[in-house]
């Protein structure tokens, strides 16, 4: 299979301060890595997911894939060409391949503007002449689901379902090859989450497209996506194949993160692992292993000595001295 | 998913039926819409019901009090005040409309910009719009009659020049509260520029909070016109303005207050009218203050 994404080493940084503030303090380097060395790779009509706590980066990492967001280092390939430092002009092409679902179902949708035109919007964005641009809405809405009646509603009259539908609907406009959705069942009710990833699933199947999703929702994760990649603090703990990951964890944190995740089996013993602690702040990132502080199995030489990435088995890539390898 | 559409929220009756219904249960708001009426009303159809010509000099009868063939009396030049006034609503009318539209445009487009763009161009503007507001108005004004003549093209650039700042403000203030929006990431995320921002996403959301105020400084500008014109530094004789019959009066206020009272009566009534009208609007598009929806 070939990748159609494939990003390396990224690394994202924004200014913590202004820079003579930097210079009063003293501070040579007044910058925080809200992402740092992520590198990962996307197959065609696959899933990725982006797992891990608030503030872990996976937002920032989603939107410099689009643009958003620009990375100071590293590479993101679409289809083989590079996007990093491509001007706006020539970003703009990709941008017909690659769509993004933002968290917000509602808050996403121009308030002004009905239905038909938000989902036909990126026609006119990048003026693709279509013959009739009420029937391809119509096809749209179809697409996920929704009934032709809903082209005259405004973003506010929908519920969050209803809107988180026409932001897929939206996304597919120009049948895009990579979709990053961000938190695609966040503000939603049990069951309307399922049928959003039930939908993601079916359109997977019928279009090809890839999902990029970024969520904390570890229940999504294994409904839906392929491969997942645990971030902390801006960085990959732990990648690979999901049914892999759950299966085994390797990394203390991902084994963490699992054990939180709520069963829905009463029966099943409670996990005694717990994390104590906060994430880090960003400015005072730990020494060494960024996870000691709040590691279970910390040992001695955690905090002094900075994990390289390994691979202990073929495409899954770990940052532990000490996975938790089944003896 | 067939039941998705039992969902689907009622028609609503549109909008603007509803602000109207609003504005008709508010009393004061009424009152100012129908005062506005009526001088829309008179300042249209003025040149056909003015008894006479209001340039027109009869010396032989100046400053007649007011009788059945001068309802108003005369000035000191012997003219008809009623037709005076009735002519002096167009001009006030005149002022207002220019000013505010061609201020709110102004405004408008450099507060978008501000708020949208890159810091440097905000700073830049933001100095522009603080440099003119600065200005004291009258001072303004007589630099700029100075400079250009006294005419109704120069009152319209002062007022124009000192209003335009604070529609800016408004609209910068808007924008840049709006650009952080996840809609708004979310057309930058599939390829919409600038122009295409500002335009289609982000003006229809801040042109009612604008509108507003600009009902609100409509009486502002009126009498900003008729303090100029007071002064002597506004219309030009022999244009009929409110603000010039109230500076003739001023003259003989001691035996002829009917010229003070017919100059300021019209425009108590309309900074009146447009006042009620303006905050009975605000309140009624004010989503904080909506309780019957």
């Amino acid at each position: 299979m070939s990748s159609l994404l494939e990003i390396k080493d990224l690394r994202i940084r924004f200014q913590s301060k202004n820079r003579l503030q930097a210079l009063l303090d003293g501070d040579s380097d007044p910058f925080i890595d809200a992402v740092c060395s992520a590198s990962l790779k996307l197959n065609s009509g696959e899933t990725l997911a982006l797992v891990g706590e608030s503030g872990a980066g996976k937002t920032t990492l989603g939107r410099a894939i689009i643009g958003l967001n620009q990375p100071q280092e590293g590479s993101i390939r679409f289809q083989g060409q590079e996007l990093t430092r491509l001007p706006d002009r020539a970003f703009k092409a990709f941008r017909r391949n690659i769509a993004m679902m933002f968290q917000d179902p509602v808050g996403s949708l121009s308030p002004r503007l009905r239905v038909r035109s938000l989902i036909t919007e990126p026609f006119k964005i990048h003026k693709i002449q279509v013959k009739d641009l009420e029937a391809e809405a119509e096809r749209l809405l179809n697409l996920v689901g929704l009934p032709p009646s809903f082209a005259t509603v405004y973003a506010h009259q929908l519920s969050g379902g209803q809107a988180r539908r026409i932001g897929v609907a939206r996304a597919l406009a120009l049948s895009p090859k990579l979709i990053i959705a961000d938190e695609p069942t966040a503000g939603l009710d049990v069951s309307v989450q399922g049928e959003i990833l039930n939908l993601m699933n079916r359109l997977q199947e019928e279009t090809g497209v890839s999902f990029l999703i970024i969520t904390h929702n570890l229940n999504v994760v294994r409904h839906i996506s392929h491969r997942m990649a645990i971030m902390y603090l801006g960085r990959f703990v732990e990648y690979g194949l999901t049914d892999d990951i759950f299966a085994q964890p390797l990394h203390p944190y991902t084994l963490a993160l699992l054990s939180a995740n709520p069963s829905p089996d009463p029966d099943q013993p409670k996990s005694e692992l717990q994390l104590e602690g906060e994430i880090p702040s960003l400015l005072k990132r730990p020494t060494g292993c960024e996870f000691h502080p709040r590691c279970p199995f910390v040992r001695p030489d955690c905090s002094r000595i900075t994990p390289v990435t390994s691979s202990p088995r073929a495409g899954h890539s770990l940052a532990c001295h000490y996975p938790l390898l089944k003896d | 998913m067939s039941d998705l559409s039992i969902a689907q929220a009622a028609p609503r009756e549109s909008a603007f039926k509803r602000s109207l219904f609003r504005l008709l249960k508010d009393p004061l708001g009424c009152f100012g819409l129908f005062l506005v009426l009526i001088i829309l009303a008179i300042a249209l159809l003025a040149p056909w019901i003015i008894p006479y010509d209001p340039s027109a000099i009869d010396v032989l009868s100046r400053l007649e009090p007011p009788s059945m063939s001068h309802l108003l009396g005369t000035d000191q030049l012997g003219r008809d005040v009623f037709s005076r006034v009735l002519m002096g609503s167009r001009i006030a009318l005149k002022v207002a409309m220019t000013t505010i539209s061609l201020a709110l445009s102004l405004g408008l487009i450099l507060g978008l910009i501000a708020g949208y763009g890159p810091k440097w161009l905000d700073k830049v503007i933001i100095l522009i719009f603080d440099t003119f507001r600065s200005f004291p108005t009258i001072m303004f004004a007589l630099a700029l009659v100075t400079i250009f003549g006294p005419s109704l093209n120069t009152v319209i650039l002062v007022i124009i020049l000192t209003t335009f700042p604070v529609y800016g403000r408004i609209a910068r203030t808007q924008t840049q509260g709006m650009r952080h929006n996840e809609f708004i990431l979310a057309e930058k995320a599939m390829g919409a520029n600038m122009f295409r921002v500002l335009s289609v996403h982000i003006f229809p959301n801040i042109i009612g909070p604008l509108l507003i105020v600009a009902s609100m400084d409509i009486p502002v500008v009126i009498t900003i016109e008729a303090g100029l014109s007071f002064l002597g530094v506004g219309v030009p004789p022999p244009t009929p303005s409110w603000g010039s019959i109230l500076h003739n009066g001023y003259s003989f206020i001691r035996n002829t207050p009917w010229l003070v009272i017919s100059g300021g009566f019209p425009l108590i009534l309309t900074t009146l009218g447009f006042t009620f009208l303006g905050e009975s609007l605000r309140d009624i598009f004010d989503p904080k203050l909506q309780k019957d929806i």
